[in-house]
């Protein structure tokens, strides 16, 4: 799917009320200056509006940002609906306030991966590449 | 007649009438007197730097600062149902709390009730639910409202929440003009930066300038807007940013109270602002003092203010948010000492210090008294609350409080040929400078340009985690069943009359604050009250900044 003449396409998303973006927007201007193609939902999105986004931009991976606490609620119900749509080839990924005691929980409702506070840009472009080349 | 001695007479002396010293000489560790003020030893101070309590404030807004009395610890909480909350208000005032300030959870700041679709997942979380009348009865159970000044972190939904606050008190026994305490109230810097906003900005302009109307007659000791730079900042602002359009916005709060027929010198005196400390311990310094300074020649010049109190800036400081690391979490509570420190040498009047734990979740009850008594510590054991304005002098502090303020005004000049602060949000400027200072200071953190303890530097392997503050997961079930209690037991004709009133008064040029306590007294939820206003008023879309 990501052949060498297709830039990897990620969507970054906001779920939830919580307006802090600072975080979603610093990550998608880094994935922007990798090379990627990001798109950006903006805040209050809700799980249905991001997974219907991602098909619509037909991304590879979804990033997921949240910083209130609703991430146990709402990154599971965007995995389920990727499941619904026959999209589980688009990886989700994950950064906010997320206690290390939740990160199991995420990664067995769908969540590849989640990046915590201090992640550095590089990190996160070097999974995102390496689950593209691996699609 | 000497300056001083003139200010020791017209200035000092009065106002020490009113509130005398907490001690009668203060001296340091060894016994050495210390004086109320130093002052440059052989000439009268400098203009720009005035005395304390005295235009143009650059070295404090009261005459005698902190030794007349010290800053208000107000610790910021909420959390959970408004039983959960009413405990920690309780503790934190059996603790030595002196003001209560109130976080609410994200459904409440965006004006949707527990039960409402949108607010799956967030009921509770960031602060304490409250979509109705009963909520904030329970939330104010046992706390006297004409001794307790509270400040509540409300904006777009700040007419509702402040409604809910007065009816409660009439219950108590309490005079509206007895209530003392703030709304936040600031939807600029929402637009900017934070993200709570309902309304396009022309009907939150209009919320905002009737609870100035309102309160300047009915609730003469409320504090109607605390004008914020604190979430400009953590959004990834820099000091000069920060200070420059939380201004910007001010002058925009200022204009529109004006021209709905309100006097400079009436409302002047209610404004305050809400800034953050950060790390830079003098670049956080020189931004108070310029921020005072920068303040009172926009009131005094700009707005033709006569009254000292209209050019005041008294502030609210808060320890920031963003500094704190979810490495080495311990290392936090140095980090939020250092910035309280900015604040008491900035001459905060308020105080929130943050809790090591806050980079991982919402406080435990152990940090918060940390965090709590880090203020305590300063205030009671470094003696820097017996001098006033201290740094005053020092070359390095001078120049930078000069060198900040030249360039925030040059930001404001920037705004106002965009139109001011509501044009230029509107386009997307502030949001996009922010964006990029942001950026850069990752950049930094990225390269090793910059360090930070625990992140990029003295790294290591990390076995303990600190004990965490858990949201009952039920809570929201528990909210959805006591509002659909509430909404049966209501008298629905009532409230039904309650709502069309409010409607019929925003779709005119009424004051919304009369038909709002109408619609709360008759059980009507913040959700429900919000929605009518958003049938008048639409719903803000932001433009796309990246």
């Amino acid at each position: 799917m990501t052949g060498p003449d297709r830039r990897i396409r990620v969507l970054i998303a906001k779920p939830g009320l919580d307006g802090h973006d600072r975080g979603a927007k610093v990550v998608a201007l880094a994935l922007r200056d990798a090379g990627m193609e990001v798109i950006y939902t903006g805040i209050k999105q809700t799980p249905e509006q991001i997974v219907q986004a991602a098909l619509q931009e037909d991304v590879d991976v979804i990033g997921l940002s949240c910083l209130s606490g609703a991430h146990s609620t709402l990154f599971p119900r965007v995995a389920k609906l990727l499941a619904e749509n026959d999209a589980r080839d688009i990886v989700l990924m994950a950064g906010g306030i997320i206690p290390a005691e939740d990160v199991p929980f995420l990664e067995a409702h769908g969540v590849a991966r989640v990046f915590g506070p201090g992640t550095s840009t590089r990190e996160i472009v070097e999974f995102i590449r390496e689950v593209a080349a691996s699609a | 007649m000497t300056d001083e001695a003139r200010w020791r007479e017209e200035t000092v002396a009065p106002s020490l009438q009113r509130l005398p010293q907490r001690r009668a000489a203060f001296a340091t560790d060894s016994g050495l007197p210390l004086r109320d003020v130093y002052l440059p030893e052989d000439a009268d101070p400098p203009e720009k730097l005035g005395f304390p309590g005295e235009f143009p404030y650059t070295r404090g807004v009261q005459p005698t600062m902190y030794r007349g009395r010290l800053w208000t610890v107000r610790q910021y909480a909420g959390f959970g149902s408004a039983e959960d909350t009413n405990r920690r208000f309780k503790y934190l005032l059996q603790s030595g709390q002196t003001g209560l300030s109130t976080a609410f959870d994200l459904p409440t700041q965006s004006g949707y009730d527990s039960d409402a679709p949108l607010a799956e997942g967030e009921v509770g979380k960031v602060g304490v639910a409250i979509s109705s009348l009963r909520d904030m009865e329970t939330l104010l159970a046992g706390i006297p409202l004409d001794q307790v000044s509270t400040s509540m972190t409300i904006n777009a939904p700040a007419a509702v929440l402040l409604a809910m606050y007065i009816v409660t008190g009439e219950q108590q026994g309490v005079q509206r003009r007895q209530l003392s305490g703030t709304v936040q109230n600031d939807v600029l810097k929402e637009y900017i930066a934070r993200g709570l906003y309902i309304y396009p900005p022309e009907a939150s302009m209009r919320l905002t300038t009737d609870i100035f109307a309102f309160c300047s007659r009915e609730v003469p000791r409320w504090n109607t807007i605390s004008i914020s730079g604190y979430h400009i900042r953590e959004a990834g602002s820099t000091a000069v940013q920060e200070l420059a359009f939380t201004l910007a916005n001010a002058v925009a709060y200022v204009q529109a109270a004006v021209a709905a027929g309100l006097d400079a010198d009436e409302f002047g005196p209610r404004l305050s602002f809400f800034w953050n400390a950060q790390m830079d311990l003098l670049e956080e310094v020189a931004k108070f003092r310029a921020a005072r300074r920068m303040w009172a020649h926009i009131m005094r010049e700009r707005f033709g203010a006569k009254r000292p109190a209209a050019q005041m800036m008294r502030f609210h400081a808060q320890t920031a948010g963003a500094s704190l690391t979810a490495q080495q979490p311990l290392n936090n509570i140095v980090r939020t000492a250092v910035e309280a420190l900015a604040a008491v040498l900035g001459g905060a009047q308020s105080l929130h210090t943050n809790s090591y734990d806050e980079a991982l979740a919402l406080p435990t009850e152990d940090a918060a008294r940390i965090a709590l008594r880090t203020q305590q510590i300063i205030a009671e054991e470094s003696g820097l609350a017996n001098t006033i304005d201290p740094l005053a002098g020092s070359y390095a502090i001078e120049a930078l409080t000069d060198e900040v303020e030249a360039q925030a005004w040059q930001y404001l000049d920037r705004i106002e040929q965009l139109g001011g602060a509501v044009a230029a949000l509107e386009a997307g400027f502030q949001q996009r400078e922010i964006l990029r200072s942001a950026y850069e200071h990752q950049r930094q953190l990225e390269s090793g340009e910059r360090h930070l303890v625990g992140v990029n530097v003295q790294v290591m392997e990390e076995k303990q985690r600190p004990p965490l503050l858990r949201i009952s997961p039920c809570l929201a079930d528990e909210r959805a069943k006591e509002l659909a209690q509430l909404r049966q037991e209501r008298d629905g004709r009532a409230w039904q009359r309650a709502l069309d009133a409010l409607g019929e008064a925003a779709g005119g040029t009424v004051n919304l604050m009369p038909p709002i306590i109408e619609a709360v007294r008759c059980r009507a939820t913040t959700g429900e009250i919000c929605d009518v206003l958003r049938r008048e008023f639409g719903e803000y879309h932001p433009p796309s900044v990246l």
